[in-house]
């Protein structure tokens, strides 16, 4: 059977160097630019005849939009409008590439740690800055539960810390990781619907269940991914 | 024992975490079946916070599954 882990491999379409740096163009940017064009497309053909009752496209950009808009409000509080735009392009991102990846013979770049890694550094540094620039140094106090008893500070710091510098690496974590074990589960299977012969029909059905499944995955984890950048940015809104 | 065994060793301990995480979310969704059968009119909230419970739980589970493959393909 062929390595499970074969799939994730880059390849270089339009090799680029500059510097001594690898900028090329692999099938991860191709998927990612095909993402976008998707996007650009859902949003520029939808909304072009705005309609009072909306047609398919437009259906779909206005619902996508509301669910946008209703999450970041319901989470982030009071003010949070100015962070829809932010929120949804993080979300569309990371939905269209998990959806896009169940198509075979397609690639998923959410599946690559260095890409999800590098969604929550942004939304981390985003969240930092501007909490910084909102609340000054009254920034620092989110380290420290309001009302706890002060002779626990030695202990609830560093664990409020630690959890504050872990949040990136377990958005990020989640997100490749959920991407990557469904799509090697399944590709174990449809490698055992091969080597099983007739009885291949067993995993076979059990293939079509886990892409439902997976479809169901793909849409959860790019609403986690935006209910969390959400409420991140409450920190930026709302004093402690 | 020689390292390539006690490698194999590690990662099946690794993902016995997988299996708490596992009960966590059974208790996760036991608890969200419970509220949404006494208040079915709660249900958005409830979808909400079930899901944000469900997604920190489940990241647990992946960074078992993560170590796990990390010490089988030999990056640690």
């Amino acid at each position: 059977m062929e390595n499970p882990l074969k799939q994730f491999a880059i390849q270089t379409l339009i090799p680029i160097h500059v510097g001594g740096y690898d900028l090329s163009y692999t099938n991860s940017s191709l998927f990612m630019t095909v993402a976008f064009l998707l996007i650009v497309f859902l949003f520029f053909i939808g909304t072009s005849r705005k309609a009072v009752v909306p047609g398919r496209l437009q259906a779909a950009a206005e619902m996508l939009y509301e669910f946008t808009a209703n999450m970041v409000e319901d989470n982030a509080g009071h003010g949070s409008a100015k962070y829809v735009p932010f929120v949804m392009s993080i979300f569309l991102l990371v939905l269209f590439g998990n959806l896009i990846g169940l198509v075979p013979f397609t690639f998923t770049y959410t599946s690559h740690i260095i890409v999800t890694l590098a969604l929550a550094l942004m939304i981390f540094v985003v969240v930092v800055l501007l909490s910084l620039k909102n609340h000054g140094l009254g920034f620092f106090k989110m380290f420290f539960p309001a009302g706890a008893p002060i002779f626990l500070a030695p202990l609830l710091i560093p664990i409020e810390v630690l959890s504050f510098v872990f949040r990136p690496i377990s958005l990020s974590v989640r997100l490749f990781a959920n991407m990557m074990a469904g799509h090697v589960m399944l590709q174990l299977f449809a490698g055992f619907t091969i080597a099983l012969g007739l009885f291949g029909v067993l995993p076979l059905t059990f293939v079509v269940l886990l892409t439902g499944f997976e479809i169901l995955v793909a849409l959860l984890q790019a609403y986690v991914f935006a209910l969390l950048t959400s409420i991140y940015l409450k920190d930026t809104l709302e004093a402690h | 024992m020689d390292a390539a065994s006690a490698k194999l060793i590690g990662a099946g301990l690794a993902v016995i975490g997988m299996g708490v995480v596992g009960i966590g979310l059974g208790l996760i969704f036991n608890a969200w079946l419970h509220a949404l059968g006494r208040n079915p009119s709660a249900a958005p909230v409830l979808r909400q916070m079930g899901f944000l419970g469900f997604a920190l739980t489940e990241a647990l589970a992946l960074f078992a599954f993560v170590l796990a493959i990390l010490i089988l393909l030999n990056v640690l």
